[in-house]
């Protein structure tokens, strides 16, 4: 918006004593910066022991905030120093200086929260993890007591939602497990059979990779594939519910949104992620499977009677039972996270990026936990 | 009661008629598809207008406002910014006239994860050359003008609906615009907040000499602030009239159902001032005077 024929921005300035003389001229345009004097001025209007300002617009041209923002500047320095401010200003510039200090300024402003020190940081951090844990139980809580409704017959859930949630869990999950759990059981076959096949125990690869699959590799990738699909799925759309109202709208209506919204997720991911394990065990194999009769000169029956052979039904059953603990996991920090968010744009994303960490996070520690219980009982 | 408006003292025009209009639209026809939401609309926005776009719910006020603002492409018709082609147009010739526009969209729409300030500095940053410190200022001036000093270090969820409103309007004004679109500026404010916008609306036009497109049915603005109107009818799918609020009252000649629109209002205002009974015998549902409240009514009450 260059004006055509305009003049440079000046101002002029003369202090004696107490009182500080400003006059404005040449055109104000918002692109360019203040004349070098608006600073001096402004400097002037900061030494101690001003008892009067007096502002002077005689060749004054165009103006625009550019122009707005130095008055406000210097009104506000001369009124925080206590001088007299005297405005000789056309009258449109002299309203809008008025209006731009007609509310008064609010002090203790978001300045003073200040920025914390990294140990005080830390230290605040470590003092949430208590009552974080003890909300999360408070949240497990509350969905067993749904539960409990839903084994009633008392439950605000609809038989409809729950199979909608596991058709959008599950069945739609079935393509990307797929190529997942093929890739994965094709990679362990090879990375196995290099160190196997240095001592002719290729057939080995079998049971490689039928009980890792079955035993906890399934049911992990598995648990990371939904955590990333299906549980930032659940933190975003409840996460926007509750900033949307939506979550106080179904409270008011007598609807809990634990029972309308968490338990059919919950129950739909407990069901899946099994079923869905058990997809991924078989695409697994297949994967081996396809390693071990291209590149290892096996047989397809040589292969197909190891692996029958070298896995036990009980691999499969603690496979079972990581993935019903991993859908639970993912279904929890989904819910949860979402259930918490803020509401604001900023909040959803951040629920979606900590129900995901959390629930691959939590997919680690659980696998750890029952590999130990595993040990000690010797299964 | 068109007396009690009258006295309303209106902004005085500027004298600028010489130059095109900031806004023209001719013949314009909107819809979504094969459904015609408007049609033959025609109207010239003037330097220095509060210009409002009013009629009933469903009549494509926000439609409308979203063609003049670039973001739906009409089905037929011209609009033309300062003499410039916008609708038709091409993405260019649309990005030189947002430059001078601002917009306060419905919510506020301020980004929740900046501050106030940032919000601010956002189109500053992108258009202009100043340094950090001049953006800053201008921040703080325009989040002053809009009332907020002090606040501009706070996030949009840390403060009230109005305020965030006030907010919004600082962002629309941070690059100077020409032209301020509202989108229903008053709603959700209660109505001393939204005088206090108006008066803000006023200030703005007579000092920095924007022209703003309003687009609103808050009859208690339009005879406060507006300087013209365009009346859009739901069931005509057209528009219905054009003009001055004051006057068109006045003017046997509109249609009904800007007339209805505007005298309702009026009535309503009318009856909370005289009639002490209380507001359910007025607005827009008509009910006698002799006409007894039926049983089930009272005991609903």
């Amino acid at each position: 918006m260059e004006v055509p024929n305009s003049t440079k921005a000046r101002v002029a300035w003369n202090r004696t004593d107490g009182a500080l003389q400003v006059s404005l001229g040449g055109d104000w345009e918002l692109e360019r910066p203040w004349p070098n004097e608006a600073e001096e001025a402004l400097r002037q209007a900061r030494i101690p022991g001003l008892a009067r300002l007096e502002l002077e617009a005689g060749g004054l041209g165009a103006w625009d905030s550019s122009l707005l923002a130095f008055l406000m500047e210097l009104v506000g320095q001369a009124g925080a120093a206590g001088a007299k401010v005297e405005r000789r200003l056309p009258e449109s510039l002299d309203r809008l200086v008025t209006l731009a200090f007609a509310v008064a300024r609010k002090e203790g402003s978001a300045k003073d929260r200040g920025e914390e020190s990294l140990l005080a940081r830390i230290g605040s951090a470590l003092l949430g993890v208590p009552s974080a844990c003890q909300r999360v139980c408070a949240f497990f809580g509350d969905v067993v007591l749904a539960l409990g409704r839903f084994a009633t017959g008392r439950s605000a859930m609809k038989l409809n939602d729950l199979v909608e949630a596991m058709h959008e869990c599950g069945v739609r999950s079935l393509p990307i497990v797929a190529v997942t759990s093929l890739l994965f059981g094709l990679i362990l076959a090879f990375v196995g059979a290099v160190q196997l096949s240095m001592f002719g125990a290729q057939i080995y690869v079998a049971g490689l990779v039928g009980i890792g699959m079955l035993r906890v590799m399934g049911a992990v990738m598995v648990g990371i594939v939904m955590s990333g699909r299906v549980g930032a799925a659940f933190a975003a759309l409840i996460g926007t519910m509750q900033v949307n109202e939506e979550i106080d709208a179904l409270e008011t209506m007598g609807i809990p949104p634990i029972d309308y919204l968490v338990l059919p997720r919950m129950l739909a991911l407990s069901v899946m992620v099994p079923l869905l394990t058990v997809f991924a065990d078989a695409m697994g194999i297949a994967g081996g499977f396809f390693v071990a009769i291209t590149m290892l000169d096996l047989t397809p029956m040589q292969y197909l009677t190891a692996t029958v052979s070298m896995v036990n039904y009980k691999q499969g059953v603690v496979g079972l039972v990581y993935a019903t603990v991993f859908g639970i996991i993912i279904a929890i920090a989904g819910c949860y996270h979402g259930m918490r968010c803020g509401r604001s744009a900023q909040a959803v994303g951040e629920a979606t990026t900590t129900a995901v960490v959390h629930s691959i996070v939590g997919i680690i520690v659980a696998s750890a936990v029952i590999t130990v219980i595993c040990n000690v009982l010797q299964i | 009661m068109p007396e009690a408006f009258a006295s309303t003292p209106l902004p005085t025009q500027p004298e600028t008629s010489s130059q095109p209009p900031v806004i023209s639209v001719e013949g314009l026809q909107v819809g979504y598809g094969s459904y015609v939401l408007m049609r033959d609309v025609a109207f010239d926005v003037r330097r220095g207008d509060i210009f409002f776009i009013t009629g009933g719910s469903g009549c494509g006020k926000s439609t409308l406002l979203r063609v003049l603002m670039g973001f739906k492409e009409p089905q037929k018709g011209t609009v033309h910014f300062s003499g410039r082609q916008f609708w038709p147009g091409s993405d260019e010739d649309r990005l030189a006239v947002r430059r001078r526009t601002g917009v306060l969209f419905q919510q506020g729409a301020l980004w929740s994860s900046m501050t106030l300030a940032e919000n601010i500095a956002v189109p500053l940053r992108q258009y202009t050359t100043l340094s950090e410190r001049d953006i800053r200022r201008q921040a703080l001036l325009k989040l002053a003008l809009a009332g907020l000093s002090g606040f501009e270090d706070y996030y949009p969820s840390e403060i009230s609906g109005g305020m965030r409103k006030r907010a919004g309007l600082a962002r629309a004004l941070a690059l100077d615009p020409d032209i301020l679109f509202l989108d229903e500026p008053s709603a959700g404010l209660d109505p001393v907040s939204a005088k206090l916008l108006d008066d803000l609306v006023v200030e703005l036009r007579n000092g920095l000499g924007t022209t703003f497109v309003i687009v609103s049915h808050e009859l208690a603005s339009i005879y406060a602030i507006a300087t013209r109107i365009v009346f859009l009818d739901a069931q005509a799918r057209t528009m219905a009239a054009l003009g001055n609020p004051g006057e068109m009252v006045r003017d046997p000649a509109t249609k009904e159902s800007a007339m209805l629109f505007l005298t309702r209002g009026q009535a309503s205002q009318a009856g909370m001032v005289d009639d002490p009974q209380g507001p359910e015998i007025t607005g827009m549902v008509r009910v006698r005077q002799d006409q007894a409240p039926s049983p089930r009514h009272k005991d609903s009450l």
